[in-house]
């Protein structure tokens, strides 16, 4: 018996080139669709190969994410993959589901990520005059909100999960950073993961001007945040499954440093267009350095 | 348990920064946060597993805060419990292997 030839489309999120192959010319086409835009003629970094079941499995359960001997070992009712750290190789099982290949292309780039000094954080995120602002903040703080109010010329990166990386840690700059001030600061990329906008972001990056924790009020206001309560948010809001005393370590130490570097801030604001003259406005540096 | 037996020591299970002069600490496992104050954290530092509390407390805290001694002592006391409650630190009666580099 002869095996199916695998074909692969390579999707570049965040300056990660992975390739994501199958056997299935049908999930190949719902990937190429799904991240349109992302699709990369880069040589892949890492390549993960999906084999597909026949039935349809229940995303319910939680995620775990754990290693075994050198490799995670990723579970939900939905998938079961594996990843390998140091070959850049892993196999996935699941069903034709995007939101599972989603949640698998999530956690293995939240895995690269925590060892290069970045994350994947549950915020909102824009390029506004060649800079990124994220906004963060609890379910129904207003990140989606932000995003509609954006004014034309706002650059979408995502409305559910940004894409931070040092600026260090970026061999090939897609936007370098000509503010001298930012050298050593983080940058922000668009991600296709969409929230209830349901529209993915752009792929480009820009250097990270703030990071503002949202609540919604009756006027537009920056305020500072403590440097624990900013470490707290901030953690609280990092999308990280691994239970690996190893890697939470270090994303603690990553968040500590992106406190550092980065401005961060409480943005109470009313829901109207006049939020972004206040961002636009804005020209904090980090309180916590 | 006498107070002059006491020793302390950092557990493995944590991560610790420091950041704007506060001493940030986590517990890995559960992801509970704690911010530590100046006096807390010479404390902490000095959690060897090695020296008595009574001696860090001497050393460390009446030596650099004006505090009276008495009440510097129950106030370890009161910190050294509450963090060992939390996994943060390791309490004994005898001198420990202290779990993290300083």
């Amino acid at each position: 018996m002869i095996a199916a030839p695998r074909k692969a489309a390579c999707v570049e999120i965040g300056g990660i080139p992975i390739a994501l192959s199958t056997c299935d010319e049908g999930f190949l086409d719902l990937l190429r669709r799904r991240y349109d835009g992302f699709l990369s003629s880069s040589r892949p970094q890492f390549e993960l190969e999906f084999d597909l079941t026949s039935t349809e499995l229940a995303s319910d359960g939680d995620v775990r994410v754990r290693r075994e001997g050198g490799e995670w070992l990723l579970q939900r009712g939905d998938f079961r993959a594996r990843w390998d750290p140091r070959s850049g190789r892993g196999s996935v099982r699941q069903d034709a589901n995007p939101y599972s290949l989603d949640s698998v292309l999530r956690i293995v780039h939240s895995l690269i990520l925590a060892e290069r000094g970045g994350f994947l954080l549950h915020s909102a995120s824009a390029i506004c005059d060649g800079r990124a602002y994220l906004f963060s903040g609890v379910s129904g703080a207003g990140k989606t909100t932000m995003t509609r109010l954006a004014p034309a010329d706002i650059t979408l990166l995502t409305d559910e999960i940004s894409y931070v990386r040092p600026n260090d840690a970026r061999p090939n700059d897609v936007c370098p950073s000509s503010d001298p001030q930012n050298a050593h600061g983080y940058h922000a990329f668009g991600t296709p993961f969409s929230g209830e906008l349901a529209k993915a972001g752009e792929n480009c990056a820009a250097p990270i001007a703030a990071l503002f924790f949202l609540e919604q009020g009756p006027e537009n206001r920056v305020d500072e945040l403590p440097s624990a309560d900013a470490v707290r948010r901030l953690m609280r809001n990092i999308l990280f499954f691994a239970e690996d005393k190893g890697l939470v370590d270090k994303l603690f130490a990553t968040a500590c440093d992106f406190v550092a570097r980065v401005p961060i801030r409480r943005l109470t604001f009313y829901p109207d267009s006049r939020v972004w003259d206040e961002i636009r406005n804005f020209h904090g540096v980090p309180e916590h350095a | 348990m006498p107070e002059n037996c006491i020793y302390v020591a950092r557990s493995s299970a944590i991560a610790a920064r420091a950041l704007a002069g506060e001493m940030m600490v986590m517990n890995s496992a559960d992801s509970t946060f704690f911010t530590l104050n100046e006096v807390a954290t010479a404390i902490f530092q000095a959690a060897d597993g090695r020296t008595p509390l009574r001696e860090i407390v001497r050393d460390r805290v009446c030596e650099q805060f004006d505090v009276d001694p008495e009440q510097a002592q129950a106030d370890a006391e009161q910190f050294v419990t509450e963090l060992s409650s939390h996994g943060i630190l390791l309490v004994s009666h005898q001198p420990l292997a202290s779990e993290t580099p300083r």
